[in-house]
């Protein structure tokens, strides 16, 4: 963001407007709605179904030992996989934007295709690669095909900050006599760690929330939160889904704004 | 600091051929193998997994894909432009929030999502709610397990995916040239086209990217809000391998899906150059 001023800027014709305010009301209204029908009861009278505020869907959901299971292995998988992704990532960020070694080029395109390739292609290739080698689906597997997506997220967000720094400060340290962990704890890890809590954030996040990677690698006792949520949804109608749904936009707008301030500072 | 680097590239460098480069790799071999009776694998080389493919009856489902995806493509673009001009002409302290209230869906999960416009468009939902009060219609009139659905899904979706490369780049522009060409006599439509779209051009190649391949492979929102007449090309892969276990066909179609992806990528490298960055949160 630039300090000066800026020229005020021309305003939009009317017909930007009124599609601004379609398309937010598209974006959001949904989500308001399912927040709202969380804390509705429907009341069966004599004529029409009528409602009133209540709190029984998130009472059921606490009480719901199914989806407590299923946010044990959520949790364990998120935590596991962005540990593994944030590891990797970050030394794997200093390499590319600091170093300069053979496939340096080929190691950057690598760690895009995450980003662009589809979810679908990325579970069912994983679920070939993990079925050809023998290995019994679970929650090891989960953790797999989970980091790896998660590495691109961290690599990148790190790199971008790495970029912002010019290593001649590392240099200057290594130049006076500091040994490379003493330049990395003293330099580099202060420098890069709003944008490492950043990366691991949005590992956690992306992996808490991944549904089709998950569908597809996950064994038989290993359900995510997610694919929970998807046979409550594809099975039937139980209100218990706007308590839940509720929550998880509750917690992934939490962490969003977590992130943000951390990449801020 | 140089060799060391080298050294800290190796984790990074093993993980991603172990499980990236081997799994897709093992895609291309696997679209070339054949399928037991029995669902497992049998190794001789044949192409009839492409050449079922191309039968009609799975090709109808790529074209009608490929024709959604379009349709997708074309009105988050028709969106999105206006909108991100909205929000990059908008006052410099509104501008964060316009964006983090463009971001919230983005990042919620994606399931909620496609669940919260499944609810909309439902029979217990608000617009049916105010439909059957105002006493237009007697009955609720369920809108969800159409194709009209999917396509409200997936522009629901993916409308951010093409705003925010396109904002990044209008947030940028030299606003003055409008003036200018404005000066010049351009009415609205000519700077529309002539000074707005072309400046803009990188943001929307890097948002039809972001857009048109995932869509075309999307397996939830067909899914959850086309209901069961309504097969995308995503839902006939995801079938091969959890249901009908043909995986060799699977790998197939997948391979097509690869094969758009890097023909989308060198179509964007051909006539854009350096294109936009792509950009994500």
């Amino acid at each position: 963001m630039s300090i000066r001023e800026e020229n005020p800027r021309p305003r939009p014709h009317v017909t930007a407007y009124i599609v601004t305010v379609g398309a937010y009301a598209l974006l959001l209204l949904p989500l308001l709605a399912v927040l709202s029908y969380s804390f509705m009861e429907p009341v069966v009278g004599a004529g029409a179904t009528t409602w009133r505020l209540s709190l029984v869907w998130y009472d059921r959901l606490f009480h719901n030992e199914a989806i407590a299971k299923t946010l044990v292995t959520s949790l364990q998988v998120a935590s596991c996989a962005t540990l593994v992704a944030t590891f990797i990532g970050v030394a794997g960020a200093i390499a590319l934007e600091r170093g300069n070694f053979p496939g340096r080029r080929l190691l950057v395109t690598l760690t895009m295709v995450p980003l662009v390739m589809p979810e679908l292609v990325m579970g069912l290739a994983s679920l070939i690669w993990f079925s050809l080698q023998g290995l019994e689906l679970g929650i090891h597997t989960l953790i797999m095909g989970h980091a790896t997506f998660a590495l691109a997220y961290v690599i990148t967000i790190v790199r971008a900050r790495l970029a912002n720094f010019d290593g001649s400060l590392e240099e200057a340290a290594a130049d006076l006599g500091a040994t490379p962990g003493v330049v990395f704890r003293k330099i580099t890890l202060p420098i890069i760690a709003p944008a490492v809590g950043a990366g691991a954030m949005m590992a956690f996040t992306l992996s808490f929330d991944d549904f089709l990677i998950s569908f597809f690698t996950a064994g038989v006792d290993s359900d995510t939160l997610p694919m929970r949520l998807y046979s409550m949804i594809r099975f039937g109608l139980n209100r218990e889904i706007y308590a839940l749904s509720s929550m998880l936009i509750l917690v992934t707008t939490l962490g969003i704004v977590v992130s943000y301030r951390l990449r801020r500072v | 600091m140089t060799k060391r680097s080298g050294i800290l590239a190796l984790p990074l460098m093993l993980w991603l051929v172990w499980f990236l480069v081997m799994p897709i790799a093992f895609v291309l071999i696997y679209s070339l193998l054949q399928r037991g009776s029995y669902g497992e694998i049998i190794w001789t080389l044949t192409f009839d997994n492409y050449l079922r493919a191309l039968d009609p009856l799975y090709f109808q489902i790529f074209v009608k894909s490929l024709l959604l995806t379009s349709l997708t493509t074309i009105l988050c673009l028709a969106l999105g432009l206006p909108l991100a001009y909205t929000i990059a002409t908008a006052a410099k302290r509104w501008r964060p929030l316009l964006i983090s209230l463009l971001m919230l869906p983005f990042l919620t999960n994606f399931i909620v999502r496609v669940y919260a416009i499944r609810l909309i468009l439902g029979g217990e939902g608000p617009i049916n709610a105010v439909l059957v009060a105002s006493g237009l219609v007697s009955n609720p009139v369920i809108m969800t397990d159409s194709l009209f659905a999917v396509a409200v899904g997936m522009l629901a979706n993916y409308l951010p995916f093409m705003t925010l490369p396109i904002y990044v780049v209008l947030e940028k522009m030299d606003f003055s040239l409008l003036e200018a060409a404005a000066d010049l006599g351009a009415r609205r439509l000519v700077v529309l086209t002539r000074v707005i779209l072309p400046i803009s051009m990188p943001g929307i190649m890097s948002g039809t990217l972001l857009v048109f391949v995932p869509v075309l492979g999307e397996y939830m929102i067909p899914d959850l809000l086309g209901g069961a007449k309504t097969m995308l090309l995503g839902n006939l892969i995801t079938e091969q391998f959890l249901k009908v276990r043909d995986w060799p066909f699977g790998a197939a179609l997948a391979m097509l899906l690869i094969l758009v992806m890097l023909a989308s990528f060198a179509l964007q490298r051909l006539i854009g150059g350096k294109g936009g960055r792509l950009v994500h949160p």
